[in-house]
């Protein structure tokens, strides 16, 4: 057991965490975050995505021991002051079916549009490849990115 | 899932820190960067380790500059840093390309180049543009450094020649002197995250030199100086491509899993050959090396 800190959606967090614990079974069984999500557990499916130093990253493949010291944040932090304007845009337009892949989508796409504030459609596709979706809602979630962001 | 057994876990702050405890647990330690590959590994029980060494804590491994005429890319930078970097862009034109193709913005975001090589899974993506680069890597241990052209890196799928005792810090490119253009060609089943049935590496030179490299279609990455050399000496036309796609034959050796058939693997490989060739020469005559 080794104790550490961690910044979790701007709040600073202490926990004791054995090396074999994953960030994504930490976050989600003692930490009670819930919107990162177990899918495929190797890093294909996107579905446990979270933000680490600003970036993102697959959770079920980091240890919970090399987050110590650094910055976690999730999609409960991209809501936390209502609904964020690429939410209520995928919101909108009924993007998503059952939701499951949905957390991993949303800071995929909002870590593409803070870095690229107008992506094209090749752009917004290569950011989403390593989400996948199983009731077929790429379409929609591409073309409310796509509304969203077009230049005026 | 937690992996299913118990390690230990150190980060030292330095890469003396490093090297010793790498020195004392030798194979049964395993150094930890991006954890993409190793992670993985862990939990499906191929590898086993007794203590992870995470050197993301050094950061003069995060680093990517220019020594003298060698571009240097330190252990710890990721396919997104090559992505970002400037100097990558303006002068490893093959290697930002294949970089923007290893699987999606989440694992490029962790996963690094070195990492990609030390793994050394056939399918990797890093392979083929260092050997056109003729790259070197660079390894340190409580023995010393050494400096293995990456020729001579590659053993068998996931072999490499590092010892049990020695960490990667390093990768040192030397730039040519004279004008040059590369261009990397990766077959997938579809466009977006997958792994590579079959990739190519060409790099047109000044001088009417090539290099050229092959990936996914043997248990090694491998470079063929038989078809460089008929490239070189009978320089581009329509039949020396079509002679050099026959040797193709000749020089890999794919197998048939569950991406591609070898017959697949076989025949696309020659079709991205001239491809990655032809897009070279074409980069090669542009006033600025191009970047995709």
């Amino acid at each position: 057991m080794k104790k550490i800190s961690f910044k979790l959606n701007g709040e600073t967090r202490f926990l004791h965490v054995e090396p074999n614990e994953t960030l994504l079974d930490v976050l989600r069984d003692r930490m009670g975050v819930k919107s990162p999500k177990c899918g495929c557990d190797n890093g294909d499916c996107g579905a446990c995505t979270v933000m680490l130093d600003g970036k993102t990253v697959r959770s079920c493949l980091i240890f919970a021991i090399e987050v110590d010291g650094h910055e976690i944040s999730t999609l409960e932090n991209i809501s936390k002051n209502g609904l964020s304007p690429l939410q209520k845009a995928f919101l909108e337009k009924n993007v998503f079916q059952c939701g499951y892949c949905a957390p991993g989508m949303i800071l995929s796409a909002t870590e593409l549009i803070t870095n690229n504030p107008h992506p094209s459609e090749h752009e917004i596709k290569e950011a989403l490849a390593g989400n996948l979706c199983r009731c077929t809602g790429y379409t929609p979630v591409i073309e409310a990115i796509l509304e969203l962001t077009k230049k005026d | 899932m937690a992996i299913p057994y118990e390690f230990a876990y150190e980060r030292p702050e330095t890469a003396e820190q490093a090297i010793k405890l790498l020195g004392k647990y030798g194979k049964n330690a395993r150094i930890l960067a991006g954890g993409t590959d190793l992670a993985n590994q862990m939990k499906q029980g191929f590898r086993v380790p007794e203590i992870l060494i995470d050197i993301k804590n050094i950061k003069e491994w995060e680093v990517i500059k220019m020594v003298n005429n060698e571009l240097h890319i330190g252990s710890l930078v990721t396919f997104n840093d090559l992505r970002k970097s400037q100097l990558i862009r303006e002068k490893l034109n093959i290697l930002f390309e294949a970089a923007g193709l290893v699987a999606s913005t989440g694992v490029r975001n962790r996963a690094t180049m070195v990492g990609n090589i030390c793994s050394a899974v056939a399918c990797m993506d890093s392979a083929a543009p260092l050997l056109v680069h003729e790259a070197v890597i660079h390894t340190m241990s409580i023995d010393g450094e050494r400096a293995i052209p990456i020729q001579q890196w590659f053993i068998d799928n996931r072999k490499t020649a590092i010892q049990d005792n020695e960490l990667v810090t390093h990768v040192s490119i030397p730039i040519p002197e004279k004008k040059y253009a590369g261009a990397y060609q990766k077959m997938m089943r579809y466009s977006g995250e997958d792994l590579s049935q079959s990739n190519v590496g060409v790099l047109v030179l000044s001088d009417n030199k090539y290099h050229v490299a092959f990936g996914s279609v043997g248990p090694i990455p491998k470079r063929s100086l038989k078809i460089e050399n008929l490239l070189n000496t009978k320089g581009i036309s329509k039949e020396t491509i079509e002679e050099a796609k026959a040797m193709i034959e000749t020089v890999i050796a794919p197998i048939t899993d569950v991406r591609a058939t070898k017959e697949y693997r076989m025949h696309m490989t020659k079709v991205m050959f001239e491809r990655a060739l032809k897009s070279a020469v074409e980069r090669f005559k542009q006033p600025k090396l191009i970047t995709q």
